[in-house]
């Protein structure tokens, strides 16, 4: 039986009726001709020879009925029958209808919006970017610990890798775009001259870069724009080509505009333009960046060749690496390079995002299984009310096969509908992300693609089985002289049939207990994380810098400017002390690093000296952050260029280089000098609030001069009122400067802690979810069971049972569900919580508080679920309980 | 006239299958046909006939064309598909091991 042939008739008997008939009519005709032509001849008269024939027929009609009978045996025509009768029956139940439809759509829905931003921000990240699926990262490591890498040292991996396809760097950069009037920070992309062509993207007008544009410093002022800021700040000129434009105070040339739709290779961001990668040094300022192979600022993005597992590839380029350290130790001592997957990416938001997206997962699947039990129980809770019906039909000679199938297409009509719905929630949430991080202008997109919608189709597949099977099994158990008695006859914990539903309702409560034990956890790290002192006043201190080197300032000017402004800001009303320094803590920047010695410290057994982090700080910047010192003295304006080096170390480093001594006066040697140490801060955050205490000094910015510090100012003023001034005073002494972003350091510690906030928003919300899911089931249960214990119940009330007695009666049966769930999601949850690792801060996965409120609060609410059931049973009266029977 | 020996139920497929193997042929011939072939013996039900041949339709065994017939007028001519072709192979095989052992079982003495 192949389908081709069968394809075709049967659509044409459900569609063209009509012509079907006249076939057959026309068919039936021919014969009966035939007939009476024989009969004729055999010598009748033609009007008995017809009647003769249509008798030997046996009746024309019958025929065709039969005929028609032969070809309706078919499933489609049977389908569209099932799905005519489930619309009927589900418009008559709207309330039902409309409910289930809602669950179905908040669970598939939550699915296909997190598996949407998986696909948007992890797997897939970069719309129109081809063959996504083989590109990898590239870091470096010193002595296994996350760095940036050199641009030397990539082009001898490019060179080297034979694994690789393609190698590109694109490192994400600001500059301020000056047209007319406005000046503004906008954010782009530092990029290897092949980043076009390796991305297989094409500007739409114009070109990208040419492959001698990577080299020559600063040779090539060439920039190709996003077609946002194409149609947005140019206005869709379309002679844009070859045009000129100040940014960055360089003079560019446009050459180019990136097809609408592409973002560029930077999960949170997107990018505004791009330069080529022998613009560095007028973006990032300090030394040479092109040659200095010690100079780390970058990482890459490689393509691997088809087949090529991400494990070979690390051998292949920690085989490079490796020969490169031996090849050049002074800059590449315990240097090595790391191959990350693209969704593991350390250096932008994947990264971060990773672990919570997978506890997203995790959560979604249960929220989805929740659903399923609640719609189960539903429709569970609906076919008994049918068990009439479905009697009357199986009475009838309808085979069970028939009913069965009825059963599922209306699970598969509700859990269609639902997939419609979650799809549309999916849409709403495509960006939903960002709204849960503090920080302004990112970008984080779900992508909505054929893989997402496979799955939701696969999900409401699942879903229809699941729902449109729990009231097919129990059809089968439909003995038919038993349901057409009366049915109004249970008794209050009967166990038959009753098990089912009440263990849909079990697995309900396990689930939600699992998720509110998670988003209790969670909080609770949430609040020790902020809670936590950072080592700094927060809340009072403003952080922004000043785009200088791309400004063009050299170090000179860049130090008369420096202190000018300095002066100047001091002397604005409202402001108590402003230093700069050269990276601001909890962000994104590196700290440098050094490996050091210390008089009379003791080299560890391999002989490699340790390595400290430092920041390069001006006079006043523990003033302005309020970080005591314990001893010693702040740097000062005499601390310069021609002055001795000094540091100032934190208590941990003092206790761990100095072991109880007195490290003042005493020497350190910072990138091959010996500086003397003038004072001893208290230990504060340097990377993140959950980090532990870490050795860590500071040097003074001049002796260790950087062109675009942080500016830090202490106030009391709104942020507002300080930006305004800030920027009058800049724009006094340049007027060509922009300020970046203004926040103040409490929202760096927001933005640091992002990851946990949005974990914690999420998986409360959906915990909240699970938990009214959960409710209304155990309220559907226990008000079918009130409604089938009637009997029951009159005759407890009869006997002389008070109104406590019923509703103790009703309430203890419903909370034996709960607590059997919740016994159950107990050791479930001891396990499962470990999943949160290092997501929680401060707190241990197995905190008995979270475990007792989590218990507190979902036995008043199934108490709460219970409760109108047990007050409607006290409700029942005797006289007509009784006498219903 | 002696009362035509009625079709044991199923067997009506396979003789509409094999007489389609001959040639297409629309219901009005094939009725005559077995009738012809069989000497006489069996009489098709003419009322079964056309319920046959569409569920045979359905199942794809057989295929249905609009032609002229023998004396001019419009006829509907049923062919044999391949499907059909190997089907009626299969149950001629049953059919024929089934009669020689109900033969063996009749001939027993």
């Amino acid at each position: 039986m192949r389908w081709y042939y069968k394809l075709p008739l049967r659509l044409r008997s459900l569609f063209r009726k009509n012509e079907t008939e006249l076939d057959l009519s026309e068919e039936l005709q021919f014969h009966l001709q035939n007939q009476i032509d024989e009969y004729v001849a055999q010598g009748m008269d033609p009007r008995e020879a017809r009647r003769a024939a249509l008798q030997s027929l046996g009746g024309i009609e019958q025929v065709k009925e039969e005929c028609r009978e032969a070809r309706k045996m078919n499933l489609i025509e049977n389908f569209a029958r099932d799905v005519r009768l489930g619309l009927r029956m589900l418009r008559r139940n709207p309330g039902f209808t409309v409910l289930v439809i809602l669950c179905l759509t908040l669970g598939i829905g939550a699915n296909a919006a997190v598996f949407s931003w998986v696909e948007g921000l992890l797997v897939r990240p970069y719309p129109l970017v081809s063959h996504q699926e083989r590109l990898v990262t590239l870091t470096g490591t010193v002595r296994d610990e996350r760095d940036q890498t050199s641009w030397p040292d990539l082009l001898d991996v490019q060179r080297s890798c034979t694994l690789c396809e393609t190698l590109f760097v694109s490192s994400i950069t600001g500059a301020t775009l000056s047209i007319g009037e406005r000046a503004q920070v906008m954010t782009g992309s530092i990029v290897s001259a092949n980043y076009f062509d390796a991305i297989g993207v094409h500007p739409m007008l114009g070109r990208g870069f040419e492959p001698g544009e990577d080299s020559g410093r600063n040779a090539h002022p060439v920039l190709v724009i996003s077609y946002h800021l194409w149609q947005t700040r140019f206005k869709g000129d379309p002679e844009i080509i070859g045009k000129t434009q100040r940014f960055d105070n360089v003079v560019h040339t446009i050459i180019g505009v990136a097809p609408a739709g592409f973002h560029g290779t930077f999960v949170g961001r997107d990018m505004e333009y791009w330069v080529p990668l022998s613009m560095v040094n007028a973006f990032y300022g300090g030394g040479d960046k092109l040659e200095d192979r010690g100079a780390r600022w970058c990482e890459a993005y490689v393509r691997l060749k088809p087949g090529v597992t991400r494990n070979q590839a690390q051998q292949e380029i920690s085989a490079i690496a490796a020969r490169l350290e031996a090849e050049y130790p002074a800059t590449n001592r315990g240097r090595g390079i790391k191959v990350w997957a693209l969704w593991q990416t350390p250096f932008n938001h994947a990264g971060h995002l990773l672990p919570t997206l997978e506890i997203m997962v995790v959560v979604v699947v249960f929220v989805l299984l929740i659903v399923c039990a609640n719609v189960g129980n539903l429709l569970l809770v609906r076919s008994f009310a049918r068990r009439h019906e479905m009697t009357v039909r199986l009475a009838l000679g309808a085979g069970r096969g028939r009913l069965l199938r009825q059963l599922v297409t209306e699970g598969l009509l509700l859990s269609a509908c639902g997939a419609a719905g979650g799809m549309l929630v999916a849409y709403w949430c495509r960006h939903a992300l960002v709204l849960l991080f503090p920080e302004n202008g990112m970008y984080l997109p779900g992508q909505i693609d054929g893989r997402v919608l496979g799955l939701s189709a696969v999900l409401c597949l699942v879903v229809t089985l699941a729902v449109g099977l729990v009231p097919a099994f129990q059809t089968r158990h439909l003995a038919l002289a038993d349901t057409l008695k009366s049915e109004a006859s249970s008794v209050m914990g009967a166990r038959s049939r009753a098990w089912f539903r009440s263990s849909l309702v079990v697995l309900q409560v396990t689930l939600s207990f699992l998720l509110l034990v998670g988003a209790t956890l969670l909080m609770q790290s949430l609040r020790n994380i902020r809670t936590t002192s950072p080592g700094f006043s927060a809340t009072r201190v403003l952080d922004t810098w000043i785009p200088l080197a791309a400004a063009g300032y050299d170090a000179p000017r860049a130090k008369a400017f420096q202190d000018e402004l300095i002066e100047r800001v001091r002397a604005l009303p409202g402001v108590e002390a402003a230093a700069y320094a050269r990276v601001v803590p909890l962000s994104y920047d590196s700290f440098s690093s050094s490996p050091i010695a210390v008089d009379g410290y003791e080299l560890p057994p391999n002989g490699q000296s340790p390595d400290e982090l430092y920041n390069e700080v001006s006079p006043g910047y523990f003033a302005t952050m309020g970080i005591p010192l314990i001893s010693g003295r702040e740097f000062t304006r005499a601390d310069d260029e021609n002055a001795p080096r000094v540091a100032i170390v934190n208590q941990t480093m003092a206790a761990r280089y100095w072991r109880g001594q007195n490290p003042i006066g005493q020497r350190l040697r910072v990138k091959g000098n010996w500086v003397r140490v003038v004072g001893i801060a208290a230990d504060s955050k340097y990377y993140s609030m959950e980090e532990n205490a870490r050795s860590f000094f500071y040097v003074p910015l001049r002796q260790y001069f950087d062109i675009e510090p942080d500016i830090h100012i202490r106030t009391t003023q709104p942020l507002q009122t300080i930006q305004t001034a800030l920027l009058r005073e800049v724009r006094g002494l340049d007027d060509n400067l922009a300020l970046y972003e203004m926040i103040t350091l409490q929202e760096q510690v927001n933005r640091s802690t992002s990851q946990q906030l949005v974990a914690v928003s999420l998986v409360a919300l959906l915990g909240g979810l699970a938990l009214l899911l959960a409710s209304i089931g155990l309220y559907g249960v226990m008000s079918y069971t009130v409604s089938q214990s009637t009997r029951e119940l009159g005759l407890r009330m009869a006997l002389g049972a008070d109104v406590s007695n019923v509703l103790r009666l009703v309430l203890s049966r419903g909370l034996l569900l709960t607590t059997t769930g919740i016994f159950i999601g107990i050791p479930l949850a001891l396990l499962l919580t470990r999943l949160l690792g290092n997501l929680l801060y401060q707190v241990s996965p197995r905190d008995p508080l979270a475990f007792g409120a989590v218990f507190v609060v979902m036995t008043l609410a199934s108490t709460a679920a219970c409760f109108l059931p047990a007050w409607r049973a006290t409700r029942t009266d005797p006289m007509r309980a009784l006498r219903a029977e | 006239m002696a009362k035509p020996t009625d079709l044991v139920q199923g067997t009506l497929d396979l003789l509409i299958l094999r007489t389609l193997a001959l040639q297409p042929m629309h219901g009005w011939g094939i009725a005559q046909r077995i009738r012809q072939v069989s000497n006489q013996v069996l009489q098709v039900h003419q009322g079964a006939l056309y319920p046959a041949l569409h569920r045979l339709e359905q199942q794809g065994w057989i295929r249905a064309k609009w032609g002229e017939s023998e004396n001019n007028r419009r006829a509907k001519y049923y062919s044999l598909t391949p499907d059909g072709a190997k089907y009626l192979r299969q149950e001629q095989a049953q059919w024929k091991r089934l009669s020689s052992a109900i033969g063996l079982v009749l001939d027993m003495s």
